[in-house]
């Protein structure tokens, strides 16, 4: 990764945004398992039923995990410092989501330059799953 | 209404180890294809001992406790009406595989919204490895809908 220098950045940057595949029944497997998000509300259509729910949906974190891919395809993960998301809607099976984040300020914390960002995930037709602000120190 | 008597209540401790296999299958689950999460090299040539948790793994091994929903359930809540509202992560020091975190949660606010129609349930997590140090924070903001 080419490392982004703090001096190159400007407020109203955007990151490079990045969309992944259609979330599907074994999107939703995979990610319980990987996550131990045991919820069967996530995979198990009968019980997603028995809630109420149409069907099985995406479990939050999934899509805060795309955004922290975002993240982390911009700057070193080791650059981060605080991460946050304010979970907006649900995703649900077939939604496409685009994990899309811009600067909107720079400050000095603790020695460090920093940069805050917003950042947001939205489906094809953008309606906005996730949103939420991250705080990267750079050199 | 949750009794407000559970603000400051420790609602887990325990300690979870961060194992190379579990990373390897975050990263195929999230579709994550750059090589720092997945193979050692990789990893070691950018500055970690091993393989790096990604930013939301500390979420995860939060969940690797025995029956994590039980103390809300315990607390009170109707699991039916729980949501996740908000997740909030601070990072102090990377999490690699091997090591050893320790994770301690407690209830650090309970708010009423809405005439009680919501609430919040605010837990915290304080995240410490196997040597001592800070590795990070988690809050979690659960939504209760008595509706």
């Amino acid at each position: 990764m080419e490392n982004i220098s703090f001096d190159a950045v400007n407020v109203g940057d955007s990151l490079p945004s990045i969309t992944k595949p259609p979330v599907s029944r074994t999107t939703l497997a995979l990610f319980a398992g990987a996550s131990n998000d045991h919820n069967p509300i996530h995979i198990d259509s009968d019980f997603a039923r028995k809630c109420g729910m149409d069907d099985v949906f995406a479990q939050g974190m999934l899509g805060m995990a795309y955004l922290g891919q975002l993240l982390t395809g911009w700057v070193p993960q080791s650059a981060l410092r605080q991460f946050s998301t304010r979970f907006e809607a649900i995703t649900y099976l077939g939604d496409e989501i685009t994990c899309t984040g811009k600067v909107v300020e720079k400050f000095e914390r603790n020695g460090e330059s920093c940069l805050r960002l917003d950042v947001q995930a939205a489906n094809q037709d953008g309606d906005v799953k996730l949103s939420g602000q991250a705080v990267v120190a750079l050199s | 209404m949750i009794d407000s008597k559970w603000i400051g209540a420790v609602t887990s401790d325990f300690e979870a180890d961060v194992e190379k296999g579990q990373l390897r299958f975050f990263a195929k689950a999230v579709g994550e294809n750059d090589p720092v999460y997945t193979d050692e090299s990789a990893a070691r040539a950018a500055g970690y001992p091993s393989l790096p948790a990604p930013p939301t793994f500390l979420f995860t091994l939060n969940l690797a406790q025995p029956d994590p929903l039980g103390k809300y359930i315990r607390m009170g809540v109707d699991l039916a009406k729980l949501l996740h509202g908000s997740q909030d992560f601070e990072y102090h020091a990377p999490i690699c595989a091997g090591d050893r975190i320790r994770l301690k949660s407690h209830i650090s606010d309970i708010v009423e919204k809405k005439g009680g129609a919501l609430v919040l349930l605010v837990e915290e997590t304080s995240a410490t490895n196997q040597r001592g140090e800070s590795v990070g924070k988690s809050v979690q903001t659960l939504v209760i809908r008595n509706v």
